[in-house]
């Protein structure tokens, strides 16, 4: 057998290494219906759960529920299934984080509760302008 | 008045720009195949082409810079990326804050290449260019704006507003509305960095396609071999800029964005990561060919690879694929469809060439040597290219997602939720793996080498770098065990190269470029290891306050909150949040909020107090000053027991469109970098204005103690004054200043409303402090009882949360990359020679 051979074998067995490996890392898009299920059959993987901040008829976000001393926060998210749900985010609550139109949390569900390691947003005005703003 | 010349005029300019560069094509590919009598006709016939070419470019910059530099509004891109008040010289980011000005900046670069091929190359002119043209010609199509059959092709930076935004109802009133004032620029890429970094990082994405066109050149005319020489010096020169390009974004990042760190896997950096490390594997195969001959295959794979990988990476981070997964990837502009038949069609013909040549490439027969350079260069090469591809597995979830949906299956892969521990798992031992064979590969470079020779040449360094490890791990205090091995073998590379450069001193110092950048990237290697594996957040919240009743006391606070001057420990450190602060013209450093007093204009802002510096006052009071409002700068003290305070000004920029953005303040030492940013500041937005709420009316005597806002206060004094700032007394006037003593919990303050009767009518004059969020007025006198009546009001008091974190020794991989650079910049000087004395001779 030629060096280069053995050489050959092992970069095919490390590049099989990663991809498993990669495969075994990969978080995945889920609702929180899927994320319960998830999680009471004895699951704890770290999951995306996309969705929005619960909001009122009149645009107003309810149900934020920032801790006394303003380190941490939760909140009321709505996903694709419209499914509400309470998320607790042990980190002050990031800027902008009311004038998002999406939210992602990641993380996992402890009992009822849905605790998010990171919050990605997409704020409209961030990406694309949508209204000129008239002034005179 | 809408100023459609100027727009017309770059829309014409990118026009002929397209189509200039497809007769270029056209020209020097009929020059490369056609017969010497032909050749010179079509050569000197597509020099003109490309060179119209390279003056419409320039004519759609200027173009597109007059546009923006004039304020007409009346178009979409100044509209969307400029305002009145941007400076000057952040117009120039303008054009990379937008995809179509990218784009441009992408093409000009290519035109500058052009230029210098045309005037360095003789032989190699012909064909080379015609892939030049072909990429220009691709290129300029994503900026074309046209519309045949009914299909969009490209996106011009010349849209009017009113033709970019049909619908909006102020068009349907009135079609030649202008906007008074643009959205301005993303207050993030208003950073000395973001003008130098984006055009270097495009430098960077052009100059890949030197060597890849010299090697397409080589397959396509027969010249498989030749092709080497010349791009091997661009190969090293593009690896450079590329390289450079990167470490600029990672230090933006780390001065400016407030993940607390350099390097956040996010898609679009791992987009350049990942070609860079192929591109550095392309130039040592390439390198290994110019000596022994051997590895030519695997040079032509690499180059073509690299350039592929560049054309992926824009088709991630520009087709909007990326989604959710990025943070800062372009906007979706419909130009999908293109990037992918740009990508498919420069894969497929360079596939289709590389199979066509392939068993024309010499390989060379005989078993390659474990005592070879080649055998450990080849092993270097690969270890980068896997390193590579753990990289690009990931960031390609997306594209599966698509892909897999497209053809009718159901696919929800996400990132790994831990991207770090994902990453850090492989490229960690890749990059001891790296570190090891630039170390023990350079022997190999110098001298034949065999088991005895191998033996005691490797003695040496292998105990100094034992000795040495040990001593920097036992005062450093590296414990894990995979930094230990990453740091052996850190220090081992520094010392196997600082070596084979002693033993070069002798000879020239024209080929210690290999060495140095090796003893660079061990240096980069270290700091990663030492900033990133030993960063410690040193804002640990010890207040002991139950976060919240459902989760168990599993998360340890990384926040502290700080409330205005009211100090806190924080590690070794008293930290005070002193205030607000802003910066204006004329006047260096900050100056606090509280002395300023607003106008109508958000940018003047009128001094209530004397501004100072050294002494001397800048601005006196009454003057006004012209500020930046974007940028609030909020003061931290640290206090340390020796003695050695010093002050961070951490920043939140307030842009009404883009939001709010959170960019640390660093103190640099040379061990350490403490890195400081605000979590959170109240009263930023519009909405969330300071309000004063109306808690009490008393009625005091003088000596009375009283609660203010649960403070212990008491009535000193009333007194009647002849001066008051800021208000001139006439003769008849009566004011009334009452003296109030209050304990706050760190200082005491005193507060000084007055009562003002001028003609018979009051006018009450209150006074507030900050500190405590209180705010007091006189509002009446009670002569029958002796007493007087205050109102108390009260609001919620300035406070800040922040972290802090500790980056030990960041300052070695700032350093390695310096001297990177410097190792680069000699072996490219070494390699552009060598091509040179070649040509000259006509070996070319």
């Amino acid at each position: 057998m030629k060096k280069s051979h053995i050489l050959g074998i092992v970069v095919i067995a490390i590049a099989i290494g990663i991809i498993m490996s990669t495969a075994g890392d990969a978080s995945s898009y889920v609702t929180f219906n899927e994320a319960k299920a998830m999680a009471s059959s004895g699951n704890d993987a770290k999951i995306h759960v996309v969705g929005t901040l619960k909001k009122s008829s009149d645009g107003t976000v309810e149900g934020i529920e920032p801790a006394g001393d303003k380190l941490s926060f939760s909140f009321l998210m709505v996903d694709a299934e419209m499914r509400e749900q309470q998320v607790y985010y042990p980190e002050p609550m990031p800027v902008d984080f009311l004038r998002s139109e999406q939210v992602v949390v990641i993380g996992a569900y402890h009992d009822e509760l849905f605790i998010a390691d990171k919050i990605l947003l997409k704020c409209p005005s961030k990406y694309q302008e949508e209204e000129i703003r008239v002034t005179s | 008045m809408i100023h459609s010349f100027i727009g017309n005029l770059g829309h014409l300019s990118v026009i002929v720009a397209f189509v200039s560069s497809l007769i270029a094509c056209f020209a020097f590919y009929k020059a490369t195949t056609s017969n010497q009598l032909k050749k010179q006709g079509w050569l000197s016939y597509g020099q003109t082409a490309f060179y119209v070419h390279a003056v419409a470019v320039l004519s759609v910059i200027v173009c597109l810079y007059f546009i923006v530099y004039n304020h007409y509004f009346e178009y979409h891109y100044a509209w969307s990326h400029s305002s009145r008040q941007l400076p000057f010289y952040y117009m120039i980011s303008c054009f990379w804050e937008g995809q179509e000005g990218s784009f441009l900046l992408w093409i000009f670069w290519n035109v500058v290449l052009g230029m210098v091929i045309l005037n360095t190359s003789r032989t190699w002119k012909a064909p080379v260019m015609t892939i030049f043209a072909l990429v220009q010609g691709f290129l300029t199509s994503m900026i074309l704006g046209v519309v045949i059959f009914n299909i969009k092709i490209g996106s011009t930076p010349f849209i009017l507003l009113r033709d970019a935004m049909m619908d909006a109802p102020v068009f349907q009133m009135n079609p030649d509305f202008i906007p008074e004032d643009g959205n301005g620029l993303n207050a993030l890429l208003q950073n000395y960095w973001m003008v130098i970094h984006p055009p270097t990082l495009f430098l960077g994405f052009a100059t890949t396609l030197v060597p890849f066109a010299y090697c397409m050149a080589g397959l396509w005319t027969g010249k498989v071999r030749e092709w080497i020489r010349p791009a091997l010096p661009w190969a090293l020169f593009s690896a450079m800029v590329l390289g450079v390009g990167i470490l600029m974004g990672a230090y933006w990042a780390y001065e400016t964005l407030n993940f607390g760190g350099y390097w956040n896997w996010d898609p679009v950096e791992n987009a350049v990561y990942v070609p860079w490390l192929v591109l550095v594997a392309a130039y040592h195969t390439m390198i290994t060919y110019r000596n022994s001959n051997t590895a030519l295959k695997t040079s032509v794979i690499l180059v073509v690879a690299t350039f592929i990988l560049i054309l992926y990476s824009t088709f991630l981070t520009r087709s909007g694929i990326l989604g959710e997964s990025s943070v800062h990837s372009f906007t979706d502009l419909g130009l999908s469809g293109q990037l992918l038949i740009y990508l498919l069609v420069f894969t497929i013909l360079s596939i289709l060439i590389i199979v066509y040549r392939w068993k024309d490439i010499p390989t060379s027969k005989k078993e390659v040597s474990t005592y070879s350079r080649e055998f450990w260069i080849f092993v270097g090469a690969t270890t980068l290219c896997l390193m590579g591809f753990q990289v690009l597995v990931a960031t390609s979830f997306p594209v599966y997602n698509s892909i897999l949906n497209g053809i009718g299956f159901e696919s929800n892969m996400a990132l790994p939720a831990d991207q770090v521990s994902y990453y850090t798992k492989f490229q960690l031992w890749f990059a001891v793996a790296v570190a090891l064979l630039s170390g023990t590969g350079q022997f190999f470079w110098w001298r034949k080498m065999d088991t005895k020779l191998l033996r005691e040449t490797l003695v040496g360094p292998i105990l100094i770098t034992l000795v040495v490890s040990a001593i920097i791990m036992w005062i450093t205090k590296v414990t894990e065990f995979a930094y230990i091995v990453l740091l052996v073998a850190g220090i081992y590379s520094v010392i196997a190269n600082a070596k084979i450069l002693w033993n070069l001193k002798n000879k020239s110092w024209h080929l210690s470029g290999g060495a140095i950048a090796h003893i660079g990237i061990a240096l980069m290697l270290i700091g990663i290891m030492y900033s990133s594996g030993y960063s410690k957040i040193v804002s640990l919240n010890k207040s002991g306050l139950l976060i919240s009743r459902e989760v168990d006391d599993e998360f340890n606070l990384q926040n502290l909150i700080l409330f205005l001057n009211e100090p806190r420990e924080m590690d070794k450190y008293s930290l005070i949040y002193e205030g607000r602060n802003v910066e204006a013209d004329d006047v260096s450093g900050y100056v606090p909020v509280e002395i300023l007093s607003p106008t109508n204009d958000p940018y003047y802002w009128i001094a209530a107090e004397d501004v100072q510096r050294n002494g001397r006052v800048v601005k006196a009071r009454g003057d006004t000053l012209r500020i930046s409002p974007e940028n609030i700068y909020f003061k931290v003290r640290y206090q340390q027991q020796n003695g050695q305070d010093f002050t961070l000004y951490p920043r939140i920029q307030v842009n009404a469109s883009m939001g709010q953005v959170a960019s640390p303040d660093i103190k640099r030492a040379v061990t350490k970098d403490l890195y400081t940013h605000l979590s959170y500041a109240p009263f930023m937005t519009e909405e969330e204005t300071r309000e004063w709420t109306h808690s009490d009316s008393l009625t005091i005597q003088i000596g009375e103690r009283f609660f203010i806002n649960d403070y212990v206060a008491t009535l000193n004094d009333v007194q009647r004054v002849h001066n008051i700032p800021d208000i001139k007394l006439e003769e008849d006037d009566i004011a009334v200043k009452a003296t109030i003593s209050v304990a706050g919990n760190s200082d005491d303050y005193t507060i000084e409303p007055i009562f003002l009767i001028r003609d018979q009518r009051v006018a009450r004059i209150p006074d507030v402090i900050n500190d405590l969020g209180v705010r007091v007025a006189f509002s009446k006198i009670n002569p029958a009882t002796d007493s007087f009546d205050f109102d108390i009001y009260t609001t919620q008091k300035d406070f800040v949360i922040l972290k802090a974190i500790e980056k030990p020794y960041i300052n070695i991989l700032w350093s390695g990359t310096l001297l990177l650079v410097f190792g680069y910049v000699i072996a490219i000087r070494r390699r552009y020679r060598e091509f040179v004395l070649s040509r000259n001779k006509g070996l070319e």
